[in-house]
């Protein structure tokens, strides 16, 4: 079924390229894998629970915490009012209180925090407060926010050309408006830090984080500290896909402020339902447009208004809203083009980053109008996305995007031939049309969808990292470097890449918590970036080492130092051979220096946020999906039948976790887009906030057909090992997904107009299929 | 009944425990007590499965293997009973990776492993309860009840097809078997913690006495609801009264007549039984809730809770089924949907308890039955809307219709004026058509996060609509997406 995954199992014994297991898996399976709260417990540890606002707005007037002092088994009790430093937590703006004073901005929102001997009792203590409010009127949608010009950023608009002329000049035009919704990440792992006072004013705290330094700043600033006072330290997280990258503060910082007044070690651990009240999710859209196209469907001029709902405070907004006027063209050469990105402001959870980081939600839009086009004239929407891709030819001047960046790297001509080919695109849809034509009830759909995602920190400095490589005197390896381990394989493919620098097995090689004390100032582990910045940073420490034992070797035997080369835990050149331990045995005795640290900044990218223009991106990862879908069309149900996709992963570090990224994502993005909805009730309480009410996939979602290949290729660009970012970009394959619902609805009257919100639940394909039928307003 | 700590068998020798507040979880015991950490909590509530553990109990001598979510099983509960967690796997490998711990590494079946030592509980208890391969339904269905954020499954279920390949690694039952029997031999079970007390009665008759002497008490039989009362709402929930330990409870006895299903009888048990009789009960039985939860649910629980959204209860009503309500030695009989006099609030008095669910059989089962559900996500989900139709079919005109919903009013509740439009009718879809708006006049439904009120309305008929397309209409009508594959590329219909 998965070839991608066995195709260099059998490769030539150089530990990248090949289907590695994941360094953790044996531990993964035995439960010996240790996770934060995992940790022995030290004694005395005191366990926290949040107490949180019930009004979406309101000034506080009152809070009686006496009952909760008075609980049984608590210690103690925090307030804003007992911290020492800076009350935020906020990783741009500091808009973002970690305990809420007078004014309570969402349902849910933490106002106080109660340690107690034992988590039980926390949590029965947190509840017995007596808050009283004084209500505010609340904006709780995008919309609301929108009409009422309550933003948390100022509104950003990315144009080229004369969009409204162009429009006026087109041969069809189109408007549309459509809703898409949120997503929580449901990590499974909930948020989780255990801080423990060490001597002199230090802190240590084991954070469930994908950025630790940004945890290590935080808790400084609360305790009014200095950062080398605070060590954070993560092993591994149970999930993370963007939610443990700001919103991991909030609790870091909680439990460091208790540890620091009750001097004891304090671990706070949320409730699921908790977490999902209190952390912030991938960011819901509505979008209004006007396309205009020629006769074949080729855009020739595009106004797009995308206003989102960002919460109450700034958090990672700006940068995911940016990332969604990046990802507005996906594949296509947009021409005269205007975009308008409004950052609402709203009395609910702040909204944060969430693998494609604002990506997938331009892409939506830009998806919707193709489908659209397709629709007004009547062209298969895969012929209307062909025309519409960029086109590698300078010459023809469609290779620029709407802020800027040549695209040197489009290979998604022969990538989408390829998969049209493979998965029988055309017959099938010709079988699809024959199906539909017959069957009234049940209608299936067929879409093939594009993606075309940048890599790279959309703000230049991030895009920087750090590594330390030990070499122990016994010829074992420790490296450290300033990523996480959430899943993604991440330390896996640290280890591929620094034993093959070192010519050594794999497991000789191990990887050490991240810690702040290790690799300092170091960047979220997002932006699929991961292995990109680490890799390149361990494989330069270890080439560094390597070299000195290459001039060693070279010295004791009389041999060239180019000569010598390391594979399979021997150093050699000519007849002359060593094991690798030996060696570096002799090297300690020669006093050569075993450990190294490499730094890595990426190179070429570069971004002005005053002109929108520049070259944010190193390159791009592509791929595409082709998915066929079953609906119901007296309930609205939907059904993935088969799902068809080719991804670039550059040249595989390791085939297997890249196919796990590459599945798992458009799993992930087929809930996002399906079945995972996020419902408010009327007075702003999120009531989808736990699996019972929240629908994530399951194993039954899965395709029963899922057939993945990678798209054999190399990054132009001079990444790690030629590879190229795969964290991200697989969660927007899922598109085909939603599009083929789409495509399945319009059968119910061809050549109609379609209007469907996402998530398609089975309310949402109903509302779309009532719309056809009656022409009810959408 | 007898003051006695609970007693268990855990990790080759039995445990027992004292001290411990009855409310206490599988769960909290194995982390905090035991800091026995392979066990995860995700949610605290029995949807994301990483909490899964596997329970041993003696069913007519053999060993029963079951998963069940260890987050809202209560500590009292194990009593009698075998507790298995993950970290049991690599003992019962001699040291190494148990078969399906290997086929999960070898499928790259983990990523952020969280939730992985659930799966791995899950599919063990699949391939201890199957000594041949698996397939691909019975691998999905095995893992119904876990969430992976990370893999999108397709290696879980890989894995769980390719366990069997390897040399076979078994528990020894007969020395789990001889425990269990050795713990059988306890009184009942009468276990007092921080003022609260669980009683578990092994008789009918004594659980029938400890019911009048402690009517306050909480019957508790599965906690999948009741278990959240606790985890979630942070409810004292008082003294429990356990139907777990009274094995009459469990039976389930066909006659010519009737179907008598036990209430402390397991969803599993208890929808195997539906479906000898009625076969339409099988994808409601897929679709009902996870494995683990019907593993460890009962029907009588699900009927007892009277929740207007439990699934069960509009195809028993539409089936006619009653309920047998029992006080000291007294029982009486009433037709399931009077039972529910309002939201939550049911015609059991101070005293008496549920003691079976009977489904008629025989010359009176109605000939065309359905049952459907309608959720946001197929497995595992609470319904927005649940549907049942049942109709007997006299000379082409319909003699009686029994038509019921759940998730439409604040009871699980008949449909009477649906049931007027389609009695004495032809079966057609003129007559579906008639009864479909008529249901306009039987239900007011809400509006809540599952679906809007007018969703609601509107899908109750369209899914009276799919029961004449699956009963009377054309049978090109009747196709299911869930029994689609996708089209072949050469053109012909799958």
């Amino acid at each position: 079924m998965n070839k991608a995954a066995t195709a260099r199992e059998t490769g030539a014994g150089q530990p990248v390229g090949e289907a590695h297991a994941h360094e953790s898996a044996h531990l993964h399976v035995a439960g010996a894998a240790q996770y934060v709260d995992d940790l022995p417990e030290l004694a005395g540890t005191l366990h926290v629970a949040l107490g949180l606002a019930t009004r979406a707005h309101a000034r506080v007037t009152a809070v009686d915490l006496t009952a909760v002092r008075s609980a049984p088994d608590v210690v103690d009790v925090l307030t804003a009012a007992d911290i020492p430093g800076l009350n935020d937590c906020g990783p741009v703006i500091k808009d973002d209180p970690i305990l809420a004073t007078d004014l309570v901005q969402f349902y849910g929102q933490p106002l106080f925090a109660v340690a107690a001997t034992n988590r039980e009792a926390a949590r029965h203590a947190a509840v017995r407060a007596k808050v009283t409010y004084e209500e505010l009127p609340a904006i709780l949608t995008a919309e609301a926010a929108d009409a009422a010009g309550s933003h948390v950023l100022p509104t950003v608009e990315m144009a080229r050309g004369d969009a409204a002329n162009a429009l006026a000049g087109s041969a069809h035009r189109i408007t549309g408006e459509v809703a898409l919704g949120g997503q929580d990440h449901f990590y499974l792992e909930g948020q989780v830090s255990y801080a423990v006072p060490c001597e002199d004013h230090t802190i240590h705290v084991w954070c469930s984080t994908q950025h630790p330094t940004e945890m290590q700043h935080a808790v400084a600033h609360a305790l009014g500290w200095a950062s080398h006072q605070v060590s954070v330290e993560c092993r591994r997280m149970g999930g993370g896909f963007g939610g443990k990258e700001s919103q991991s503060a909030q609790f870091a910082c909680i439990a460091a402020l208790l540890a620091v007044k009750t001097c004891r070690p304090v671990k706070i651990r949320l409730d699921r339902d908790d977490d999902m009240e209190i952390t912030g999710k991938r960011h819901d859209f509505r979008y209004r447009y006007e396309a205009g196209c020629d006769e074949h469907g080729r855009l020739t001029g595009l106004k797009l208004h995308l206003a989102s709902r960002c919460g109450f405070s700034a958090d990672l907004s700006g940068p995911v809203n940016d990332r969604a006027l990046f990802h507005a063209d996906n594949a296509y050469f947009l021409g005269d083009v205007a975009l308008t990105s409004v950052r609402g402001k709203t009395h609910t959870v702040s909204n944060t980053a969430f693998r494609g980081f604002g990506g997938p939600q331009g892409m939506f839009a830009i998806e919707n109008v193709m489908d659209d086009l397709a629709r007004l004239t009547g062209r298969d929407p895969l012929d209307v996305r062909y025309a519409n891709f960029y086109d590698p030819d300078p010459a023809r001047g469609r290779n620029e995007t709407h802020y800027g960046m040549v695209i040197e790297d489009f290979i998604l001509h022969p990538l989408v031939a390829a998969l049209e080919k493979d998965c029988d695109y055309r017959a099938r849809r010709a079988a699809i049309a024959q199906f539909n034509a017959t069957s009234q009830i049940i209608k299936r759909g067929l879409a093939l969808t594009p993606v075309k995602f940048g890599i790279s920190f959309t703000a230049t400095f991030f895009n920087q990292a750090g590594a330390l490589v030990h070499v122990y005197s016994d010829g074992t390896v420790l490296v450290n470097h300033g990523g996480t381990e959430m899943g993604q394989g991440l330390y896996t493919k640290v280890r591929q890449i620094v034993a093959t620098e070192l010519g050594v097995p794999i497991a000789s090689v191990r990887l050490s918590a991240t810690d702040t004390s290790k690799v300092p100032n170091t960047s979220a582990t997002a932006a699929s970036a991961g292995t990109d910045l680490n890799g390149k940073a361990a494989q330069q420490a270890a080439a560094a080492i390597r070299a000195r034992l290459a001039t060693l070797f070279a010295e004791l035997k009389g041999v060239p130092a180019e000569s010598v080369t390391f594979a399979g835990g021997e150093v050699m050149s000519g007849a002359e051979r060593m094991t690798f331990a030996d060696l570096v045995h002799k090297a300690y005795f020669a006093r050569v220096k075993l450990w190294e640290s490499g730094f890595y900044k990426t190179p070429k990218i570069h971004y002005d946020a005053k002109t929108r223009r520049g070259r944010p991106f190193f390159y791009f990862a592509y791929g595409a999906a082709a998915s066929e879908v079953a609906i119901d069309t007296l309930t609205g149900e939907t059904r993935v039948l088969r799902a068809d996709i080719r991804h670039d992963v550059g040249r595989s570090i390791n085939p297997a976790i890249d196919l796990g990224q590459i599945e798992g994502g458009y799993v992930q993005g087929l809930g996002w887009l399906t079945s995972e909805e996020l419902w408010w009730r009327p007075d702003g309480r999120l009531m989808t906030h736990a699996p019972s009410t929240y629908k994530i996939p399951t194993g039954y979602d899965c395709p029963p057909v899922f057939n993945v290949a990678f798209h054999e290729n190399e990054n132009v660009e001079d990444s790690i090992h030629k590879s190229k970012a795969v964290g991200e970009p697989p969660l927007m394959l899922a598109l085909s997904a939603f599009f083929a619902i789409k495509d399945a609805v319009g059968a119910v009257a061809p050549g109609q107009p379609v209007r469907l919100d996402a998530p398609a639940t089975p309310e949402s394909v109903r509302r779309a299929i009532n719309a056809l039928r009656h022409g009810d307003a959408a | 009944m007898s003051h006695r700590p609970i007693a268990f068998h855990f990790r080759g020798a039995t445990v027992e425990i004292e001290g411990l507040a009855p409310g206490t979880t599988v769960l909290q015991w194995l982390r905090e007590h035991r800091r026995a950490t392979g066990t995860k909590e995700g949610c605290a509530e029995g949807d994301c499965g990483a909490c899964m553990v596997v329970i041993g109990e003696l069913d007519a001598g053999r060993l029963r293997l079951e998963a069940v979510n260890a987050c809202i099983q209560f500590l009292p509960t194990l009593d009698g009973k075998a507790l298995f967690t993950v970290e049991d796997l690599t003992t019962l490998a001699g040291g190494s990776l148990h078969p399906v711990q290997q086929a999960l590494v070898d499928a790259h079946a983990s990523q952020c492993g969280f939730c992985t030592p659930g799966f791995v509980m899950s599919l063990w208890a699949l391939y201890e309860n199957r000594v041949a391969g698996v397939d691909r339904d019975q691998a999905l269905d095995a893992i119904s009840g876990n969430l992976c954020r990370c893999t999108g499954y397709r290696p879980i279920v890989d894995a769980a097809l390719a366990m069997h390949a390897a040399p076979r690694v078994t528990l020894d039952r007969a020395h789990v078997i001889a425990a269990l029997q050795r713990l059988a031999g306890l009184p009942d079970l009468e276990y007092t913690a921080h003022g609260r007390t669980f009683l578990a009665p092994k008789s009918l008759e004594a659980f029938a006495q400890a019911r009048l002497q402690h009517p306050a008490a909480r019957i508790v039989a599965g906690s999948t609801d009741v278990g959240l009362w606790v985890t979630k709402q942070l409810k004292d929930i008082g003294d429990v009264l356990y139907t777990g330990g009274v094995a009459t409870l469990k039976s389930i006895a066909t006659t010519g007549e009737r179907l008598e299903i036990g209430a402390a009888a397991s969803l599993n048990d208890a929808y195997d039984a539906l479906i000898a009789d009625h076969p339409e009960w099988t994808e409601l039985k897929r679709r009902f809730a996870s494995l683990p939860i019907r593993n460890a649910g009962t029907l009588g629980g699900n009927v007892a809770n009277g929740s207007p959204i439990g699934d069960s209860m509009p195809g028993l009503i539409a089936l006619g089924a009653s309920v047998v309500l029992r006080k000291g030695a007294a029982e009486r009989e009433l037709p399931m949907e009077d039972f529910y006099l309002a939201y939550q609030k049911t015609a059991l008095e101070a005293g008496e308890f549920l003691r079976a669910v009977r489904v008629p059989r025989g010359r009176n089962t109605p000939v065309l039955f359905r049952t459907y559900k309608i959720a946001k996500r197929y497995e595992q989900d609470i319904s927005a809307v649940c549907a049942a139709f049942a109709l007997v079919l006299e000379g082409g005109r319909i003699a009686q219709a029994r038509v019921a919903f759940g998730g439409m009013a604040a009871t699980p509740k008949r449909a009477p004026a649906c049931e007027a439009a389609l009695t004495g009718q032809g079966w057609n879809e003129a007559t579906a058509m008639r009864a479909a708006a008529a249901l306009a006049r039987d239900y007011q439904p809400l509006d809540d996060l599952r679906a809007s009120a007018a969703y609601r309305r509107e899908v109750a008929g369209q899914m009276l609509i799919r029961f004449w397309h699956e009963t009377g209409g054309a049978r090109e009508a009747a196709v299911r997406i869930e029994d689609l594959a996708p089209v072949a590329a050469a053109g012909a219909r799958a």
